[in-house]
């Protein structure tokens, strides 16, 4: 899936960079609101699903080369967060839904995890 | 590369909004290097957990890499605290990080590890009420 095509599933808009979404291909998520976590866990390609809205998000991000962030429960980050993220190239987007209903949907929808540990039996 | 690269930033203590700014920059100059995605990716890890770890809890600091045709080292210096239990800190979970790192998403006692598990040499210099030295090196052919 696009990130345009995630964004239609969860009813999310464009924050910036949104004439890039149509062109990133997004197999996997990982969503978290602990920054060492992500950089532990998150794996190349992957997005980012948080609550956190501070500019660290949009460092992270810069520092693994995260092709997009969504914030959820529509809570807005603040003007410098989308000023780094715009200049880096790093499209935004943001829903309404609560994380729960957003990895919910798009698992549902075919997006992988950074790491599949289900058990066979 | 023919020369060796040296790069240096200083990191100033609690500053949330420009933490991260000189890690970006050393990431920037490894990938015009030319250096694979994967080791990019690892030197950025690095440096980025110990440039928080300035911001956070050495009090500022600096940042330094230095580049050659084997490896990247990654040093993060600091006139801080130090560190009074290593063994503790590098432990998955470990962390004295207040409540303003804690909002910022940072405080998972996971950046130690995050380093170590990176780098191909980890090393903690530190001292009580001296400070604490990080470095590491990341050698080109070993990290695929
Ligand atoms: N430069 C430093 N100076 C003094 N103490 C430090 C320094 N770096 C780390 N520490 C100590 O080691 C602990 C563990 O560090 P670590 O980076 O693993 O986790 P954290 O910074 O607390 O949380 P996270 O990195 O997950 O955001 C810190 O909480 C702090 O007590
Ligand atoms: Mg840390």
């Amino acid at each position: 899936m696009t990130l345009e095509d995630i964004a239609r599933v969860v009813g999310a808009t464009s924050l910036c960079g949104e004439d890039k979404l149509a062109a990133i291909e997004v197999p996997k998520a990982y969503s978290c609101d602990l920054m060492s976590d992500v950089l532990a866990f998150c794996s190349p390609g992957a997005m980012l699903i948080t609550g956190l809205t501070n500019i660290q998000i949009v460092r992270t991000a810069q520092m693994l080369d995260i092709p997009g962030v969504m914030f959820v429960r529509g809570k807005r980050p603040q003007e410098d967060t989308i000023t780094l993220a715009s200049d880096s190239g790093i499209p935004l987007i943001i829903t309404q839904m609560s994380m729960f209903q957003v990895c919910g949907m798009l698992y549902a929808a075919g997006i992988k995890p950074c790491f599949d540990v289900r058990r066979e039996n | 590369m023919s020369e060796p690269i040296h790069i240096e930033h200083d990191v100033a203590a609690d500053d949330y909004q420009l933490a991260g700014a000189a890690s970006n920059n050393v990431k920037e100059t490894l990938k015009m290097l030319g250096l694979s995605s994967s080791i990019c990716r690892r030197a950025a890890i690095i440096t980025y957990e110990a440039e928080m770890n300035l911001v956070i809890h050495g009090g500022g600091g600096r940042i330094a890499a230095n580049i050659d045709q084997e490896s990247v080292e990654i040093m993060a210096v600091d006139r801080g605290p130090g560190i009074p239990n290593v063994e503790l800190a590098i432990q998955e979970g470990f962390t004295t990080a207040g409540d303003r790192a804690r909002e910022m998403g940072f405080g998972a006692g996971m950046g130690l590890p995050n380093i170590k598990r990176n780098a191909d040499i980890f090393e903690i210099d530190t001292e009580v009420g001296a400070g604490t030295t990080v470095r590491t090196v990341i050698y080109f052919q070993h990290g695929q």
